[in-house]
């Protein structure tokens, strides 16, 4: 029983959701089979005044969907039917002709949330650990449950269009603002006493769409004034979604046609399009990965078992430029020590000043206090002497990108450091194990590649260099969680695999410019298959003379191995535009594109330097080769084990450069195009475009076996 | 449709759009009324002859909902035999009423038959009816829906009409109404008095003959902002060549927001004969066409294309054109890629100038192009006017 029925003396009954052997109550069918048996409990039982509605869990109250139920449903007609069927308890429930009061004592997101609308009062802990809120549409669905019909009769299309379609939660106070939430209670006999208070004082509570009199807060919809808002929502919402996520659709569609309705009909509406989303490829895909895969790695699933769990204590980071300084703030963010090393106090302490600039303005923006604020500045310590990394545990360099300065710090830290400690490089384009070859102790040798900047980035691609040991890795697992970011593991490569892979990127789209194709129709094809942003606008931003003093070195390192690299469209493109034309990017205001105060706008010679096609590609075959250059190459490196696991592929692709998430990840968008259609395509474009889209013999092998990957 | 003659045109003034506008006190069914007894009086018409009255009508909610053409005519004391029906086929649908009428005489079916339109915007704002085009959050995806106005300005943007072009066709349109309201070239004009027959309003209160293109230049864009707010990027997502939107378009270059009505007696040759009328036109082509929805005001060059196919003409045989002036970018396109001879186009102004009723202004390009060619003593006349949701209609007359 995931419900325990009790009826107390004042003949109110309190139903404690608790699912047995679990830490958190789920929506899950034994939950709703529970409700549906309390319901009839409640319905006969005529002596009762009113039901209150609480859970028996630390941390939740109803934490939302079981995920692994949803994403096992494979036919429309099965969604429904679940979703209908709990829709049916919460009807059932909210007309039962008694009160009922949800005693919000925990978080409460998605489906669980959902069962408190179904109740007439909320009344909310006042704590900051709650969380209430709908994240449906972060996994391409949306709430089925009512809340699309019921949030809105509540408290305005308007108001509850930021929590249905961007998933936004809060925290009960400001869900009490908002209007989510009825009453706060200070602890958990405050929040009874006041459900049953509410519940003697309200003794024939209806919910306000099931009253005769019921108006929409904050105006009809059928209101013509409401018409700008309808007209100009798809374009608000597209302007990122680029109409690539059907679950934002669904919701906007539920919004709209449920309001022209009644309540039940709005609810069957609901379900149409819930079940409309439960079998779609974009949900599966985010389901996949940033469900299951993204559990998986936090779970450790990369990470070498038998080494006990490490907890970064003292931290030393060599470079207090804007990624040492990024670094700084997230260790001294998680409690750990640091030492904030540069060549002169002066610019250590300016790397400081960017954890004070941060800092300063989450206090002034009320989400942390001052005393929060100071003990993590109080943690960061600038210096210009190594001395002061005596006793790090970890030290992690981020200087300039030259293999002799990087040298030299590790030599210096490591004579100071813990020597049971790790010795991390930041560098995003170096051989780790090249790297090592300067450390006295290669097997603590290891790769911590941040993205920038650090503290907003969710992502540590950690690279295991040649002599690099497991428990080194496993400290470096350990250390990325503590910090709270996500962890993938890759090893030792030229530009590792999310350098190496997001480069295919912007390569394509510098080829296709190189092409003769409409810059502009470039820029847009990869904002509309799901990338951040446009890959010129990309490659400014990375900087066209980093790129071009990365192929410089990449040719002559290898070069130095004796092999001879083909000069590919990019590295004529980018040395015509940063030789010839001095276009060396964003930072100098003028790359691909010209950059002023208004924003940026497409350079005019762009069209004489790479003189336009007369045959511009249809818009969806550029997006397939910004997209399929991408797999490709992830595809490589699982062949060429630079990757360990799919898992990691695709979180990668998504946290790391922000490859669109509805297709799931590099490697996910391949299993769910088809592996065998993937291969096809992939010739198809190989034939057209080149060897960029050359199939690994390791995609043939799947494809031929009809093998997902994973 | 050699046999099928327009009899009569005649139009209210407009007026402005607005609570300050003349004719904002007029209710669109009295705007009606006056033209309905104008029609029968200058035609010393036995109404009991006519068989049907059809009028556009866009937002026929509230004072213009419930079928205002039957409304108008049982209010204007009209034979009660005489049928009415309101039609939408947005901004085109003024025309589309009396190509409709113009069927219906061909067909045999009919003899006599009204057409024309009303829209009082002031008392009606537009799009206050509603409509799943743009309202249902996936039609409106869908079909790439943005407003009108962003779509003007992405054809100018494509189309590489400046700002400066822009203005510069505003100006001409206000001084050749100007000029053409000065010299009393509206000759179907009928004025609009109140219930004791004093006069509200005679003249078309928008022309200015003062404007200058320095005056327009410092008028702010209209639809930048909303542009800004998404509907740029739902255009981009149609046109992804284009990498920003050039918002050339302001209140001084777009159409105005009026209130009017008109209306056209049509009729065949026997109809027109007991009744003692002189046909002062023939009908030779007419057609509709549907283009693509986003972009939304190219239709007029498909729809010209077909109406000038059908009669077996060319741009050359045209003598005078009126083109709807809903956004002066929509003129220049029509114009460039018809290869029109722009001294042969809206001689007097258009709704730049002189206002956009909807569901009149098709009607009203008629009554102004036939008064024209009357006056220079030319033969052939067309109008055209570009449609939301992406359609174009045109109609081909000749003066008798």
């Amino acid at each position: 029983m995931s419900i325990e029925y009790k009826k107390g003396q004042n003949n109110i009954v309190t139903l404690l959701l608790d699912k047995p052997g679990s830490p958190v109550n789920l929506v899950d069918a034994a939950l709703v089979s529970s409700l549906k048996d309390s319901l009839d409990r409640l319905e006969t039982d005529k002596s009762i005044t009113g039901v209150i509605l609480t859970s028996a869990k630390k941390k939740d109250f109803l934490a939302g969907a079981d995920i692994d139920g949803l994403y096992a449903i494979q036919d429309t007609a099965s969604a429904m039917e679940m979703v209908d069927f709990y829709k049916k308890q919460l009807r059932r429930l909210e007309t039962l002709g008694r009160p009922v009061v949800a005693a919000i004592n925990g978080t409460a997101l998605g489906g669980g949330y959902e069962l408190s609308l179904a109740c007439h009062w909320r009344i909310a802990l006042g704590s900051p650990s709650i969380e209430i809120g709908f994240p449906e549409v972060t996994l391409g669905l949306l709430p089925g449950g009512g809340g699309t019909q019921r949030l809105p009769r509540l408290i305005g299309i308007q108001n509850a269009f930021s929590f249905l379609v961007e998933g936004k939660r809060v925290r009960p106070e400001e869900a009490i603002k908002a209007g989510l939430v009825n009453e706060l209670a200070s602890d958990e006999k405050d929040l009874l006493e006041k459900a049953e208070a509410w519940i003697k004082n309200n003794p024939e509570a209806k919910q306000p769409w099931d009253k005769k009199e019921f108006k929409w807060p904050g105006g009809d919809p059928r209101n013509p004034r409401m018409g700008e808002l309808w007209a100009i929502a798809p374009s608000m919402v597209n302007k990122k979604a680029k109409g690539n996520y059907p679950a934002v659709r669904n919701i906007l569609s539920c919004l709209y046609e449920g309001a022209l309705v009644d309540i039940d009909t709005g609810l069957r509406i609901e379900s149409r399009y819930f079940a409309n989303l439960a079998v779609s490829r974009e949900a599966k895909n985010l389901m996949e990965s940033l469900w299951f895969q993204l559990n998986s790695i936090r779970k450790g699933q990369s990470r070498p078992a038998g080494f006990e769990k490490y907890q970064a204590k003292k931290v030393g980071v060599l470079g207090a430029g804007m990624m040492g300084a990024g670094i700084a703030y997230v260790s001294a963010s998680a409690g750990i020590d640091v030492i904030l090393k540069d060549v002169n106090m002066e610019a250590a302490e300016r790397g400081k000043a960017y954890s004070e600039k941060i800092l300063d303005k989450r206090v002034s923006q009320g989400k942390m206090s001052k005393d929060k604020r100071d003990g993590i500045l109080s943690r960061i310590r600038p210096t210009a002497s190594a001395g002061d990394l005596k006793g790090c545990d970890l030290v992690i360099e981020a200087v300039f990108e030259e293999r002799e300065l990087k040298g030299r710090v590790t030599k210096e830290a490591e004579e100071q450091m813990d020597p049971s400690g790790i010795f991390a490089s930041n560098t995003s384009t170096l051989p780790i194990t090249g790297l090592a070859g300067k450390s006295s102790r290669p097997s603590k040798f290891i790769g911590l590649h941040f993205f920038s900047p650090a503290d907003k980035m969710p992502l540590v691609e950690i690279i295991v260099g040649k002599e690099t040991d497991d428990e080194t890795l496993a400290r470096a697992f350990d250390y990325v969680l503590q910090i709270k970011k996500t962890p993938i593991v890759a090893n030792d490569s030229r530009g590792f695999y999310t350098s190496r892979v997001f480069t295919t990127y912007l390569a394509e789209g510098i080829a296709l410019l190189s092409e003769g194709q409409n810059p502009s129709l470039i820029e847009s094809a990869g904002l509309k298959a799901g990338m951040p942003v446009g890959p010129l606008a990309l490659s400014d931003e990375i900087s066209l003379s980093l790129m071009k003093h990365i192929i410089d070195q990449t040719r002559k390192d290898l070069e130095g191995e004796g092999k001879t690299l083909p000069v590919r469209p990019i590295e004529k493109a980018v040395g015509l535009m940063v030789d010839e034309h001095k276009r060396t990017g964003k930072k100098e205001g003028k790359g691909f594109y010209d950059y002023h105060e208004g924003g940026k706008t497409l350079w005019n010679e762009l069209y004489k330097i790479f003189p336009q096609s007369r045959e511009q590609l249809p818009i969806n075959e550029i997006i397939d080769r910004l997209i399929f250059v991408q797999s490709l190459e992830t595809i490589r490196c699982l062949e060429e084990k630079v990757l360990r696991s799919v898992a990691d592929a695709n979180i990668g692709s998504i946290f790391g450069w922000g490859f669109p998430p509805f297709r799931g990840g590099t490697i996910q968008f391949v299993n769910s195009y088809g592996v065998r259609e993937f291969l096809r395509r992939a010739g198809e474009l190989e034939k057209k475009y080149g060897k960029s889209f050359s199939q690994p013999e390791l995609l043939a092998d799947m494809a031929e076996k009809n093998q997902l990957f994973k | 449709m050699k046999d099928t003659f327009i009899y009569d045109t005649i139009r209210t003034p407009r007026g402005k759009g607005k609570n300050d506008g003349a004719l904002y006190e007029v209710k669109p069914v009295d705007l009606l009324k006056t033209l309905f007894i104008a029609l029968q009086e200058r035609n010393s018409l036995d109404t009991s002859k006519v068989d049907d009255v059809v009028l556009g009508c866009v937002t026929a909610i509230g004072d213009q909902g419930a079928d205002i053409a039957r409304t108008a005519v049982l209010y204007s004391g009209w034979d009660e035999s005489v049928a009415g029906v309101t039609l939408n086929r947005f901004c085109a649908s003024g025309l589309e009423a009396i190509n409709m009428a113009a069927m219906k005489i061909q067909s045999g079916a009919e003899d006599l038959v009204v057409g024309g339109g009303v829209e009082s915007m002031s008392r009606i704002p537009m799009g206050s009816d509603g409509g799943a085009l743009y309202l249902d959050p996936r039609v409106n995806e869908a079909i790439n829906f943005i407003p009108q106005g962003i779509s003007a300005d992405l054809l100018a943007t494509i189309d590489g009409f400046t700002r400066k072009d822009v203005d510069a066709f505003a100006v001409l349109s206000h001084s050749r109404a100007a000029a053409a309201a000065g010299n009393g070239h509206f000759k179907s004009i009928v004025p609009v008095n109140d219930l004791n027959g004093n006069l509200i309003l005679d003249h078309d209160e928008t022309i200015r003959a003062e404007t200058t293109a320095e005056i327009l230049a410092g008028l702010k864009p209209s639809f930048k902002m909303m542009g800004d707010l998404g509907f740029d990027s739902s255009a981009q997502l149609k046109y992804p060549q284009v990498e920003a939107i050039d918002h050339v378009h302001h209140a001084g270059n777009s159409s105005g927001i009026v209130d009017g009505a008109a209306l056209v007696l049509v009729g065949n040759k026997k109809a027109g004969k007991d009744q003692g009328l002189k046909p002062r036109a023939r009908f030779l082509s007419v057609a509709v066409t549907g283009s693509e929805p986003t972009i939304m005001l190219t239709g007029p060059i498909a729809s010209t294309r077909k109406a000038l196919k059908k009669a077996g003409m060319k741009i050359s045989d045209i003598d005078l054109f009126e083109i709807n002036e809903a956004f002066a970018a929509v003129v220049l396109k029509i114009i460039r890629d018809l290869g029109i001879d722009p001294g042969r186009v809206n001689v007097n102004g258009g709704a730049i100038a002189m206002g956009h009723p909807l569901g009149a202004t098709g009607a009203m390009l008629m009554s102004t192009v036939l008064d024209e060619l009357e006056r220079r003593d030319k033969s052939i006349g067309l109008c055209t006017l570009c449609v939301g949701g992406g359609m174009g209609i045109t109609t081909i007359i000749e003066r008798i």
